[in-house]
């Protein structure tokens, strides 16, 4: 870096040397709302200090009231670009807590639908790195695959974004044929496409002279910064919530975690790309492992779990247990027995934990998110400090800042 | 318990004794609640000591038990060693009269916002943090909206008349 050149200001001037540039708050040019304001020294950033809060919404406060099931459409809205992973890691964090053991067969569905998610996720934020850096096209065409797996979601749940997917114990109901049939032509067709899109970036000139180089972060800074998921893999650790405490049956699954070694953007690209490639394989690995499952083994989409899990239409209006049980759990009247709950899923950013403390009433005593998103936007402005303005647009989109993950 | 698990305990208990108040083991979950006063030394031992290798902050959080006298304030971290793939967790009291702790931010620049978070929503006080504001809620709020004394509003309130707003 050259040594800066001072301009000669006249005396008792109340100009500066560097001139203050607001990036946001806008949704365009950041993702979701929140603002950096960069001091610049031309295209220079000389200091950067990054604000979040323009959305806060309370909901470590509104959990505080509501019956673990009403929480999870709470978890749709922090990381939105893959809300069932945050739905099956705030599930399984209720599991912990009240001992229940779910079926095999729940815990598969549940991979295919966490991978789903993944994918999603990354493909949305590869895609808009490639936006970004001036390469429109590529996003508008995964775009429609994005769909596929959105289709996907609608059939289990019946909701696409949003999904409040699953509940405690296991899914709402089985999987249908519509399901696997569509999951079978996600896997045809998607692999295909996304050959394409890295085609289009990963050689690409214009694109790595955008991204090598840029926004970098060390291993050791990452690590300090409490970096996890595909940003922290990129600087080279290969810390996964998957493998070092496995999950959902994760251990008897055969993937590599992909590294980087810069931890700069492009790193950060390849890293998300390979996931999906490992994603996809999963994918494939579970939903053989669902089809091996015969005759009453094939019916199986829920743990035993009545006092949490709500039963059977048909068998409500019949079955005094099941009427009491579903009106205690439909009213949120069931007690939870009180503990202290840690547990923490590979959400699509990282790290995604759940610190839960029940004092044995309806709600949780105390609810916290740990929002991997949260942690990691602190160091942007470490990262950009004296890089380039168009740099630092390309970083924010490669670290994958989700507005509704960075508040709680 | 495994061994590992006796390593950690000898080691802090060698080193603090006394101060360490209450060991517990909620769903596989190393714990320890310590004086508040041993917080930053507490952080620094498992941090540097060869044997502990904490050197992975997870969370730091805060909690608000009104009807504990003199401990009404509660802040939880999470730490983890990436190496041996252990995760511990340190819990400190505090009142909520006085409710100074020492900052992890020498340690680790991930507490930065974490404590930041924590000092917003509860009011604690870390002494030492290079940046201590509000970090989700507007900067003129005079008040720690996670405290236990500011409740939900009435879900069953009817009183509430605004075309685009209300119910």
């Amino acid at each position: 870096m050259p040594e800066q050149v001072n301009i000669n200001l006249p005396e008792g001037s109340i100009e500066k040397q560097t001139t203050r540039l607001n990036l946001g708050p806008t949704h365009p040019a950041t993702h979701g709302v929140f603002q950096n304001i960069l001091e610049m020294d031309g295209e220079r950033i000389v200091k950067a200090e990054s604000t979040v809060g323009y959305i806060h919404r309370a909901f470590e406060k509104l959990a505080e009231r509501r019956p673990l099931y009403q929480i999870t459409t709470l978890t749709d809205r922090l990381n939105y670009c893959s809300a069932p992973l945050n739905n099956m890691g705030w599930h399984m964090t209720c599991e912990k807590l009240l001992n229940v053991k779910t079926p095999k067969r729940v815990d598969y569905l549940r991979v295919i639908i966490m991978e789903l998610a993944r994918i999603s996720d990354h493909l949305i934020c590869n895609s808009i790195v490639g936006v970004d850096t001036g390469a429109y096209t590529g996003f508008l065409y995964v775009m429609q695959y994005r769909e596929l797996v959105y289709e996907i979601y609608e059939e289990v749940c019946g909701s696409r974004l949003t999904t409040n997917m699953g509940r405690i114990g296991g899914f709402e109901r089985n999987f249908s044929d519509t399901a696997f049939r569509k999951l079978e032509k996600f896997l045809e067709e998607f692999p295909g496409v996304w050959k394409e899109f890295e085609n289009l970036f990963t050689r690409n000139r214009i694109f790595m002279e955008r991204t090598q180089g840029t926004g970098a972060i060390s291993a050791e800074r990452a690590l300090n910064y409490s970096f996890t998921g595909p940003n922290l893999r990129a600087a080279g650790i290969d810390y996964d919530v998957r493998v070092h405490a496995p999950y959902s049956s994760y251990e008897e699954f055969d993937f590599i975690i992909p590294v980087g070694t810069t931890g700069d953007n492009y790193d950060r690209f390849m890293v998300r790309n390979e996931e999906i490639w490992q994603s996809l394989s999963i994918i494939r690995q579970a939903y053989q492992k669902v089809q091996a499952f015969k005759g009453t083994e094939a019916d199986v989409y829920h743990a035993d779990a009545p006092a949490y899990y709500l039963p059977e239409k048909a068998d409500v209006y019949t079955k005094m247990e099941a009427l009491i049980y579903h009106f205690k759990i439909v009213m949120g009247e069931t007690e939870i027995p009180s503990g202290e709950v840690y547990h923490a899923v590979e959400g699509g950013n990282g790290e995604l934990g759940f610190y839960l403390i029940s004092d044995g009433g309806r709600a949780p005593f105390r609810l916290h998110f740990r929002r991997p998103c949260f942690i990691y936007y602190q160091a942007y402005s470490e990262i950009v400090k004296d890089t380039m303005l168009s740099d630092a647009i390309v970083t924010l989109s490669s670290l994958n800042l989700i507005a509704g993950e960075m508040d709680a | 318990m495994s061994t590992h698990y006796d390593t950690i305990r000898e080691i802090l208990s060698k080193q603090f004794g006394d101060s360490i108040l209450a060991w517990e083991f909620p769903y596989g979950m190393l714990s320890f609640t310590i004086q508040p006063e041993f917080n930053l030394k507490a952080l620094t031992l498992l941090y540097d000591d060869p044997d502990l290798g904490f050197q992975f902050l997870t969370d730091i959080t805060g909690v608000h038990y009104p009807e504990r006298e003199g401990q009404e304030l509660a802040v939880v971290y999470h730490l983890h060693n990436l190496v041996t793939n252990v995760r511990i967790r340190m819990k400190i009291y505090v009142p909520v009269t006085k409710p100074d702790v020492y900052t992890a931010t020498g340690l680790f620049s991930g507490a930065n916002w974490m404590e930041r978070e924590t000092y917003d929503f509860f009011g604690i006080n870390f002494i030492g943090h290079p940046d201590l504001r509000r970090v989700l809620n507007v900067d003129e709020m005079d008040y720690f909206p996670l405290r236990k004394e500011f409740p939900l509003e009435d879900q069953t309130r009817i009183d509430k008349d605004d075309e685009m707003f209300g119910r």
